[in-house]
């Protein structure tokens, strides 16, 4: 069953770029970067219970610095994208600060309103973000000198960050620190009893999870090769949350998969619907009411149930 | 700033907390000597567990002081104090429901060591954490259900894993907030023997309402009405004391 599961996400993973036409070799490298994206949102919400309406803002920052650093201010690649993530992990270092002077409803509300702060700056600061035309003309780097400007090759490229992605975070949660991480959500009086520093658990995560959602930034700017202020709005973060909720918030599958059906609602289903994102809405709920904990625990939980009564 | 004296495990003095116009600590101080086993007792509202939320951190009193070991530990987070060898139980069950016995006792001992920071090592391969809470689960006679959920297990089980987790600690100084609330006579029987086993080097202080039981354990009593402390000395002559009779075991 094990076998049968791995090698099912291991084909689905290897196998578009040999099948799929274009369409949709595109889309799967989106669906790894919003996977990337929603697996950063997940180690607040899932594992911190620190649920944050403001994610956009460390993948639209970063995005945002490697567009002006390579395209108005003559930076090569590799140079922008690391003064980009510096950037988007020290702002998420300032923003932690602040926001983590609160838990629960007040987190919300401050994640909230500083990605308003930057949204709106994107937005009217114009002589430096271009406002609502974004950042167009952009390019896609070219690492140890493979160009990525094939669908193919960019969907080889984003797979890697994701896969490292995907290993750097589960350890990160399966560590010491991450059991720590789990029991500040669950019991934080009794933990800074037992000797842990609650408030430095929820900072140290809240700037990991700004590295990550950086990384997702910088390979959205890749494949976008354009930037706008809505990447960087709320509803880009609403729709990140939307996915970790739907996929199971707290496991490692469920952001992926949540990930990837707001992606296939949104990019294959507005071909059919109009008003996707009532679609969107409507899954949302079903999912809601069917598998209140999501996606994959809902399915798995499914699973375990078939295989005990065919015993 | 009073000088820091003594060989005190623990040193409280003139502490007064308030929540708006109720004071509910009255310029209490209390001295207790390492390895001692001190009893609080006092009718419901004397501000026993208000004064636990004191010492261990989770309330902050207006004025006074507390000394750990002659440490002021006074405007130390809580966190602080566990490392300073202070580890508290709770009246209210406040235990990790969806992870297991083991991982329970784990966090106990996690929580205390630098390796709580390791961020790229699952923690399933650290040996000797996983020994050594069994060892500790094995003590309180609950080794047979270290891998089950604490949510599977039942209530008395529950009371000795709360236990279990402050005692994987090796306290210097343990608070135990009624350890043998809602317990059946076996039960209390099982955890009596338990505190009775704590080893010399762990001052206990306890607050518990069971008589029978508690007394048996302790060799000092402080008695506490409405936020002061109204006796306090040996067991026997706080017993015999006209004020316990009067306050609390009824004439």
């Amino acid at each position: 069953m094990r076998w049968l599961g791995a090698s099912l996400i291991a084909g689905s993973l290897l196998l578009p770029p040999f099948l799929a036409g274009d369409f949709y070799i595109n889309l799967a490298s989106q669906i790894l970067i919003a996977a990337i994206f929603a697996l950063s949102l997940n180690l607040l919400v899932g594992f911190g219970g620190m649920t944050s309406l403001g994610q956009a803002s460390y993948l639209g920052v970063a995005a945002y610095l490697s567009a002006l650093l390579t395209s108005r201010y003559g930076f090569g690649h590799g140079a922008a994208a690391l003064i980009a993530i510096s950037g988007t992990v020290a702002m998420a270092g300032f923003f932690g600060v602040i926001a983590l002077r609160a838990t629960g409803l007040g987190f919300l509300m401050i994640t909230l309103a500083l990605s308003q702060v930057l949204w709106g700056l994107a937005y009217r600061m114009s002589n430096v973000t271009n406002g609502d035309n974004g950042i167009a003309g952009l390019t896609r780097p070219a690492p140890f000198g493979f160009l990525l400007d094939s669908p193919v090759s960019f969907y080889w490229f984003a797979l890697i960050v994701a896969t490292i992605a995907f290993l750097m975070m589960t350890i990160f949660v399966s560590s010491a620190f991450g059991a720590s991480l789990r029991g500040v959500r669950d019991q934080p009086r009794r933990m800074a009893a037992l000797g842990f520093n609650p408030w430095l658990i929820r900072w140290i995560t809240f700037v990991y999870a700004g590295f990550w959602g950086g990384v997702s930034g910088l390979l959205y700017v890749y494949y976008h090769k354009y930037i706008h202020p809505t990447s960087l709005s709320t509803t880009s973060s609403a729709e990140a949350l939307l996915g970790v909720i739907a996929g199971g918030s707290g496991t490692l599958g469920g952001p992926v998969a949540g990930a990837a059906l707001v992606l296939l609602l949104k990019n294959y289903a507005s071909a059919y619907v109009e008003r996707w994102n009532m679609l969107l809405g409507l899954v949302f709920l079903f999912i809601v009411l069917v598998m209140p904990s999501g996606i994959v625990p809902g399915v798995s939980s499914f699973v375990t149930k078939l295989r005990k009564i065919s015993r | 700033m009073i000088a820091p004296a003594s060989n005190h495990a623990l040193e409280v003095l003139n502490l007064r907390k308030a929540f708006g116009g109720l004071t509910v600590t009255q310029d209490v101080s209390i001295t207790v000597r390492p390895g001692e086993r001190r009893l609080i007792i006092g009718p419901n509202g004397a501000g026993k567990t208000t004064l636990f939320n004191q010492i261990s951190g989770d309330l902050r009193p207006n004025s006074g002081w507390i000394r750990l070991f002659g440490a002021d530990i006074t405007h130390f987070p809580p966190y602080k104090r566990a490392h300073l060898g202070l580890s508290r139980t709770y009246q209210i069950i406040t235990l990790f429901a969806g992870d297991t016995l083991q991982h329970n006792v784990t966090l106990g001992l996690l929580g205390l060591r630098r390796s709580r920071w390791q961020m790229w090592r699952p923690i399933s391969l650290y040996g000797d954490l996983a020994s050594e809470a069994r060892k500790t689960l094995d003590e309180v006679g609950l080794l047979h259900l270290a891998a089950h959920p604490i949510s599977e297990i039942a209530y008395g089980e529950k009371r000795r894993v709360e236990l279990a987790v402050a005692l994987a600690q090796r306290p210097r100084l343990l608070l135990l907030d009624e350890p043998l609330a809602g317990l059946s006579d076996m039960e209390r029987a099982t955890v009596k023997s338990l505190i009775a086993a704590i080893p010399r080097e762990t001052t206990v202080i306890m607050i518990e309402h069971d008589m029978d039981t508690a007394l048996d354990l302790a060799e000092t009593v402080t008695l506490l009405n409405y936020g002061r402390v109204i006796v306090d000395g040996d067991r026997d002559a706080v017993i015999a004391d006209e004020r316990t009779r009067e306050v609390y075991l009824g004439t």
